[in-house]
């Protein structure tokens, strides 16, 4: 099923969640560029994406938030693997919003790796995949992107600076033959939200994983997708409660 | 936070829970408190508690390191489960060398209580499947342990509860399989002989074996039961369409009024009743044949708020064989065990493990919910027949047994403190009054 993706750029590849996409593939013998900031981390990925059978995995260290860095990051990325078959950009990272609240310079770069530079980065992608003219872009943004709340609107607001960028970019891409998903997964156990206590409507990282693969896969899911899928509901109704219910809700 | 084993009991405060996720991760080793690996928490009783200490969280060590398809050596983190394993494996033409009756356990977990399970009396333990693991001590060292190399550390680990440092990986030897199929059959038997008769006789024929006993016949039908024996089968998915494998929850803690007299004797009759004739044949998939318990989610609560002890023990051959007898005896005068009790026989494999629990013998376990005093007292008593026929209990399913039987259990503990790391503990361990023969603290 998976056969036709071939080969994988990762965006953050040491996130549990990409890692759980990037196994689907693996399985199937597929060859990875990994981009990510920790050469440890990086390490441990490559060796269980080769042991999951991966033909190939590269790997390029690369901060992300630093814009001007992403470029040498692409390079690298099309130099290994010459065409694309999908591009997966996971990383992110949640801050404490209270310490945002106090501190706006922090504020201002965790919206920058949340939001800003993720948006630097798609425009970039979407261009070499355009002159690829085909190819398929999965960008992890959030369900906290849909509502502001008091625990995490700082991260929310970035959250959905990406993922109004990424419907934009869907649309214009759809006609070209690219495929670009925004991806708003639910809550995820994985070592952004180890620190929380996980209720029932937390899903473990490998499967929410395995569900952003099946879509890259399919070859015709494309826009947002919710996952697991019963957050499509729930924000449904999230973003349609009225403000003044909303204010006294824990969620 | 506060955190409990399966048996949900006892429920301890950790001062602090930290959640592992790399390898390399550097841990704060503060002398000042004590430290102790946790895995999926599916030992029953306080072996994986660490009341007043920091609890290291292996979960997020999930990664696999290598394999190699030709020979089947696996190298994964600790913190992978056995159920990820199986998964990995089966697509690949593998399968798991030895497993408990749950695949909802780490290769962390499985190595420091040295775990056994269907197939013991012809592979060992899951200690004897492992070649080699990495070992991190307070000290911050990082040791290659195996046969050969840090070999005196190697044998403590095994079975070593978790207190002679953290696993970081391990290494694994892989069983070769065609598909997930085995070819089972079930054997009813009357008596504790029949069972035993029946584990000589096909103990040769079939790699897996295990027994359920009826903990509520008495008189004649004492050590009534079935005996189940599996091999795996030739046929691969292709050829036999996967049965649904349904998942049932259990939903919340049970009222203590569910469990009772009527409700466990009728369960127990209803189970006798499965094999219609003394014998019964035919295919089956793993999943219900290794992890029946598995699919009930959380069947734990079952038992309510109070929790529950599981009581298992090994008595030797010969005279154990009385005492195995004696032991059913009691607990069907009493009246309170127990929905599944299970009967195997653990057969010669030794395992390199200092503490580990199977020894050559009949090995007895089973459930009792908490009822306080009562229940204490009750199973207090079985140790003395346990004792008394030189046989041992299993710390990994232990909540309440004393120093005494603690010692008889693992008649190496001297050689094992040896390797202990200084600042790992568990509730457990201090229950057992921290044996250190003159070791100092
Ligand atoms: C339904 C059910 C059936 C079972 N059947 C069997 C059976 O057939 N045979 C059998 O032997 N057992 C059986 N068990 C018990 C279970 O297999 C063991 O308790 C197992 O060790 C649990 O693994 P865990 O990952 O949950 O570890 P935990 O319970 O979390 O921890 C167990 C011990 O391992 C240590 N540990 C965990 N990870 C590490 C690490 N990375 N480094 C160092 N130490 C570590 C802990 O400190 C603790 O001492 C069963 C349990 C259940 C619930
Ligand atoms: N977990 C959830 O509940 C949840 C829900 C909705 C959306 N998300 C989003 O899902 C994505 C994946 O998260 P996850 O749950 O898999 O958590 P994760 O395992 O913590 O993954 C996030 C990864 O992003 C990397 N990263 C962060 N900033 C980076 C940068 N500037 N350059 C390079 N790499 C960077 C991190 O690397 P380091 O470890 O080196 O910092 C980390 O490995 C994220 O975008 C997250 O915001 C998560």
């Amino acid at each position: 099923m998976k056969g036709n993706v071939r080969k994988i750029a990762i965006f953050g590849a040491t996130s549990a969640m990409a890692r759980g996409a990037a196994r689907r593939f693996a399985s199937e013998k597929a060859e990875f560029v990994l981009v990510a900031r920790s050469a440890e981390k990086l390490d441990a990925v490559k060796a269980d994406l080769l042991a999951f059978g991966a033909a190939r995995a590269e790997t390029v260290l690369c901060d992300l938030s630093d814009v001007a860095a992403q470029a040498a990051a692409l390079d690298a990325v099309w130099n290994a693997l010459g065409e694309v078959d999908a591009v997966l950009v996971a990383y992110g990272s949640l801050p404490d919003q209270k310490a945002c609240e106090a501190d706006t310079a922090l504020a201002m770069r965790e919206f920058a790796n949340n939001g800003s530079s993720a948006i630097a980065l798609c425009n970039e992608i979407g261009k070499r995949l355009e002159a690829q003219g085909r190819g398929c872009l999965a960008v992890i943004s959030s369900v906290a992107a849909d509502r502001g709340r008091e625990s995490n609107y700082l991260y929310g607001s970035a959250k959905a600076a990406l993922a109004t960028f990424v419907d934009g970019m869907a649309v214009r891409l759809s006609k070209k033959g690219i495929r670009v998903i925004d991806v708003k997964p639910g809550l995820v156990s994985s070592p952004m939200t180890a620190h929380l206590k996980q209720g029932p409507l937390f899903a473990s990282s490998d499967k929410v994983g395995a569900g952003i693969a099946k879509a890259i896969a399919d070859g015709k899911t494309e826009g947002t997708l919710y996952l697991p899928g019963i957050w499509a509901l729930i924000m449904f109704v999230v973003r349609h409660v009225p403000y003044f219910v909303f204010k006294k809700t824990r969620f | 936070m506060t955190v409990c084993s399966w048996g949900k009991y006892p429920k301890v405060e950790a001062a602090a829970v930290q959640h592992l996720a790399w390898r390399h991760e550097k841990i704060d080793f503060d002398p000042a408190t004590s430290f102790l690996a946790h895995g999926m928490g599916r030992s029953y009783g306080d072996s994986c508690l660490n009341e007043g200490g920091t609890l290291l969280m292996t979960r997020g060590l999930d990664r696999f390191v290598s394999f190699d398809p030709e020979t089947g050596d696996l190298r994964v983190e600790a913190g992978v489960t056995l159920e990820e394993i199986l998964r990995f494996a089966l697509p690949r033409g593998y399968f798991l060398p030895a497993s408990p009756g749950t695949c909802h356990v780490t290769v962390g977990g499985a190595i420091a209580n040295d775990v056994h399970g269907k197939n013991h009396h012809v592979a060992g333990t899951f200690g004897c499947v492992t070649d080699e693991f990495t070992l991190l001590r307070s000290s911050g060292e990082i040791l290659r342990c195996s046969r050969t190399e840090n070999a005196g550390l190697f044998r403590a680990t095994i079975g070593g509860l978790g207190l002679t440092g953290l696993i970081l990986d391990a290494k694994i030897r892989l069983r070769r399989v065609r598909g997930p199929f085995l070819n089972v059959k079930t054997i009813q038997f009357g008596s504790l002989r029949e069972f035993l008769q029946l584990s000589k006789e096909l103990g040769t024929k079939y790699e897996y074996s295990v027994s359920w006993v009826d903990g509520t016949a008495h008189g004649a039908q004492l050590g009534r039961g079935l005996f189940m024996a599996g091999n795996h089968s030739d046929l691969t998915v292709e050829e036999r369409k996967e049965p649904f494998v349904p998942k049932l929850v259990f939903p919340c803690e049970a009222p203590e009024w569910l469990l009772n007299r009527a409700t466990i004797r009728a369960f127990n009759e209803l189970y006798w009743r499965k094999t219609v004739g003394r014998a019964v044949e035919g295919v089956q998939h793993y999943v219900p044949f290794f992890y029946p318990l598995d699919a009930i989610e959380n069947w734990n609560r079952m038992y309510g708020k109070r929790g529950f002890f599981q009581y298992q023990c090994v008595l030797p051959f010969g005279d154990g064989e009385e005492a195995c007898a004696e032991l059913l005896r009691r607990i069907s005068a009493y009246g309170k065990g127990t929905f599944l009790s299970v009967l195997k026989t653990f057969g010669d494999v030794e395992s390199p493990g200092m503490l580990s629990f199977p020894r050559k013998g009949i090995t007895l376990a089973l459930d009792f919910a908490n009822e306080g005093k009562e229940t204490l007292d009750f199973l207090s008593m079985l140790d003395g027949v346990v004792a008394e026929a030189g046989g041992a209990l299993y710390p990994a399913k232990d909540a309440r047994m004393d120093e005494a039987m603690f010692a008889r259990s693992c008649p190496r503990l001297a050689e094992f403190v040896k390797y202990k790391d200084p600042l790992f503990s568990s509730s457990l361990w201090r229950r057992l009054g921290e044996p250190n023969f003159g070791k100092g603290a």
